[in-house]
């Protein structure tokens, strides 16, 4: 991987969308039927419990915010759509990075990388040590090529979550309907 | 009231305003089956022979009607058979509610009998699905997959009932109060900026042109349509499912667009300054070659789905919105203009396809379409429901069938779906019994679903059978013919005897194989109340013209030669 200071040519979406089975699913099949390019996908849970929050980095190749947002929109099940590319926004990456370090030298290195960057040695042991790296992709994405000359052996990254910056305030107050054992449907909360 | 699941799934059809449904009986779907002995006085059950059929009718009810069709099948393979039909009306927007049996909730994911994770599989081909999995939340679904299916952009909708959910007993209390789906918000009218936006363009056009399509229907707009085209002096072209949109003998209309449309129409939009597309997606069919489309024109599109906007063609001002609102926040401000010169030149194409109209050629002692299909337009008064397959004849149908009002001309545009016509003709004329119904199918679509004619004899079901039977798939052929040096792999067909098919169904049938007979042929269909069906023995080897080659640009037409200019 390359290092990319400011990576153009990436959408990124935030949906709100039902906490129910199948969503997930269901925005998968979306983004492959209309073949855009997901860099990341990440799901998660919200202040709400019955909202779960996705952050969605697409390829623009074939895509453009509009397309991806109109088109998650088009899913039932998920309530709202922001497009965070051309907007002031906090995003945040997650690297679990495998290094060797069987001798002085590469952990001596690996500390004063560490040192450089928001990242920390969680798990250290005679062979290798675990660092755990936080930060924008691009910033995850650097970090990994100064350690890569030391010796990556296992990597995972989480993929982004994002949030707008700022006052406007993103949210829905959506409930669901709660079924009672002896009638139908009855609403909680209407918006 | 306490009811089993089953109980109130056709309770909730009931409210919904069902009537018919069309299906197919099996182990998974069997409890509501027994449920509908209860309910005979209201729902009418439709005994298809295949699944697919009864998706296509439900189909073909929705289209004839505008009301949701419903189709009903068991799990597993009875489902999948669904799945052409449901893709079809996918495509072409069509609002049809499918209720699938399933295995039961402790046996999903088992790979039990029969057992097929249908709402993963039509994920796809569906606005929306549920797996239902609480008896509670039976008719809360119901009642939203109507409303689904049947606004915004309609579509069709599944609804996966696993066999111990029917079987559940509680208390049935109908959501009266409205939906709430919070995620779902169909857009509504366009902002001041946008209609300033039309109005300046509608304005200062000097050769616009509409392009109107199944979305004026849908919306209602048709007046509307009407005046804004008369008002600003606009000519219409019609996408295929455009066409009874507004009546075709209006003076405002110049025919229809794309691959096998009218030339005046095709040379209109390549030539305008301004296109304002109403409820139409530039599918490629109607666009030919995206890069040279339109080249110097403005483009406003309305559409009610946002995700057909700037998605094949970028336009100037895109609008989402529902077109009947849209079109009545513009038409109030609108200046009336005229472009008389640009009407003249568009003249000037139509009398130069006239010419080539293959009518006015000598074809004597041949049974060309294009006569059985002008003909069966002059002797049903041009005022049918034509419910065409998919080939050579459903173009030559759209040529030379008009149509002067909505939703009367039905046909599988989006997917082209072989099969469609026969059993969405028997779905439409249940939905307008009233209507002469005539479908109009190729010997090789004919086959693919022709087991439906034992339905229409159980059912009594008065519609007209068109038979093309040009002896090949003659669309392909046509292909092959041009693309592919007359090489007719798999083209030829060998059709059963139809009229003796007909026969063994009980059905009445005529052969026609020369012109003369076609009169003939109505007036004996129009004699009996029940299917009928005629075989028309047409030329084998007949070219549909104009035709734009596939991704060629769209003023590029291969065109059939004037009168005397034959080589
Ligand atoms: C289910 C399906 N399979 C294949 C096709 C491809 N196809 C399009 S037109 C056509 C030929 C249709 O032949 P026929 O029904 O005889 O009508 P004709 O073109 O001769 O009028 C075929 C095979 C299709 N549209 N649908």
């Amino acid at each position: 991987m390359t290092i990319q200071p400011n990576p153009t040519g990436k959408i990124t979406v935030v949906a709100l969308v039902e906490n129910k089975p199948g969503v997930l699913n269901r925005i998968a099949s979306l983004f492959r039927r209309r073949a855009f390019n997901v860099d990341s996908l990440t799901v998660g849970r919200t202040h709400r419990p019955h909202v779960s929050r996705m952050t969605i980095v697409v390829d623009s190749e074939r895509a453009n915010p509009h397309k991806v947002a109109a088109n998650l929109s088009k899913l039932i099940n998920v309530i709202d759509v922001q497009i965070l590319t051309n907007m002031p926004h906090i995003s945040r990456d997650l690297a679990l990075i495998k290094v060797r370090t069987d001798d002085a030298d590469s952990r001596n290195n690996l500390t004063e990388i560490c040192d450089l960057y928001p990242a920390r040695i969680v798990d250290i042991g005679p062979e290798v040590a675990i660092v755990e790296m936080i930060g924008t992709e691009a910033y995850v994405a650097e970090f990994i090529e100064r350690v890569r000359p030391l010796g990556i052996v296992e990597m995972v990254r989480t993929g982004v979550v994002a949030m707008g910056r700022g006052t406007r305030i993103y949210d829905t107050e959506y409930e669901p309907p709660v079924f009672t054992k002896n009638g139908a449907a009855k609403h909680t909360n209407v918006i | 009231m306490k009811l089993k699941g089953a109980e109130i799934i056709l309770e909730c059809l009931i409210r919904e305003g069902v009537e018919v449904m069309f299906g197919y009986p099996g182990g998974a779907i069997l409890p509501t089956y027994d449920a509908m002995t209860k309910y005979t006085d209201k729902l009418h059950h439709v005994l298809v022979r295949h699944e697919q059929g009864a998706s296509h009718m439900a189909d073909g009810y929705a289209r004839a009607t505008g009301k949701v069709g419903v189709c009903i099948a068991t799990s597993g393979p009875g489902a999948t058979n669904l799945i052409t039909g449901l893709a079809t009306a996918m495509m072409d927007s069509s609002p049809v509610v499918a209720i699938t049996g399933q295995v039961t909730v402790p046996a999903i994911g088992s790979d039990a009998f029969q057992e097929t994770d249908v709402t993963g599989a039509t994920l796809p081909v569906t606005k929306h699905n549920y797996l239902v999995t609480e008896v509670e939340e039976l008719a809360y679904i119901i009642k939203e997959a109507f409303h689904i299916a049947r606004t915004g952009r309609p579509g069709p909708v599944l609804i996966d009932v696993p066999k111990d959910v029917q079987n559940a007993i509680t208390e049935f209390i109908y959501p009266e109060d409205d939906i709430h789906l919070p995620g779902y918000r169909p857009p509504e009218g366009a902002d001041d900026d946008e209609i300033e936006e039309m109005l300046d363009l509608l304005k200062n056009a000097e050769r616009p042109v509409i392009l109107a399509g199944h979305g004026v229907t849908m919306s209602g707009a048709n007046a509307e349509l009407q005046e804004l085209a008369e008002r600003a002096q606009i000519p219409i072209t019609l996408t295929l499912l455009g066409k009874g949109a507004i009546p075709e003998d209006h003076p405002m209309v110049v025919g229809w667009m794309g691959m096998h449309g009218d030339a005046a129409c095709n040379h209109a939009i390549q030539e305008a300054d301004l296109l304002i597309a109403l409820g139409m997606r530039f599918d490629d069919r109607v666009t030919g070659n995206i890069k040279t489309y339109s080249p110097n024109s403005k483009k406003i599109h309305i559409d009610i789905d946002p995700s057909e906007l700037n998605k094949n063609i970028l336009v100037d001002v895109p609008v989402a919105g529902d077109l009947k609102t849209v079109l009545r926040q513009v038409l109030p401000k609108m200046q009336d203009v005229s472009h008389p010169e640009w009407l003249n030149r568009i003249r000037d194409w139509q009398e130069d396809a006239d010419e080539r109209d293959i009518l006015k050629h000598d074809t004597s002692g041949k049974l060309l379409t294009a006569q059985v299909i002008n003909d069966l337009w002059k002797y049903t008064d041009g005022n049918a429901i034509t419910v065409s397959d998919v080939g050579q004849h459903q173009m030559i149908e759209a040529q030379y069938y008009p149509h002067q009002r909505p939703s009367t001309m039905l046909t599988s545009g989006g997917l082209g779906t072989m099969g469609f016509g026969f059993p969405a003709s028997i779905g439409a004329k249940f939905g307008k019994p009233e209507e002469e119904v005539w479908a109009i199918v190729g010997d090789g679509g004919f086959q693919m679903t022709l087991c439906e004619l034992a339905t229409a004899r159980q059912e009594n079901i008065n519609v007209n059978i068109a038979i093309i039977n040009n002896a090949f798939l003659g669309m392909v052929r046509q292909w092959q013919e041009l693309f592919y040096d007359r090489r007719y792999q798999s083209t030829p067909m060998l059709s059963p005897d139809f009229c003796k098919l007909a026969e063994a169904y009980g059905i009445p049938s005529m052969r026609v194989t020369d012109r003369s007979q076609v009169q003939e042929s109505v007036e004996f269909a129009r004699s009996i109340d029940g299917p009928v069906l005629i075989e028309y023995v047409v030329e084998k080897e007949e070219m549909v013209y104009p035709m734009v080659p596939a991704g060629a640009d769209l003023h590029d037409m291969k065109r059939r030669p004037k009168t005397g200019e034959e080589a």
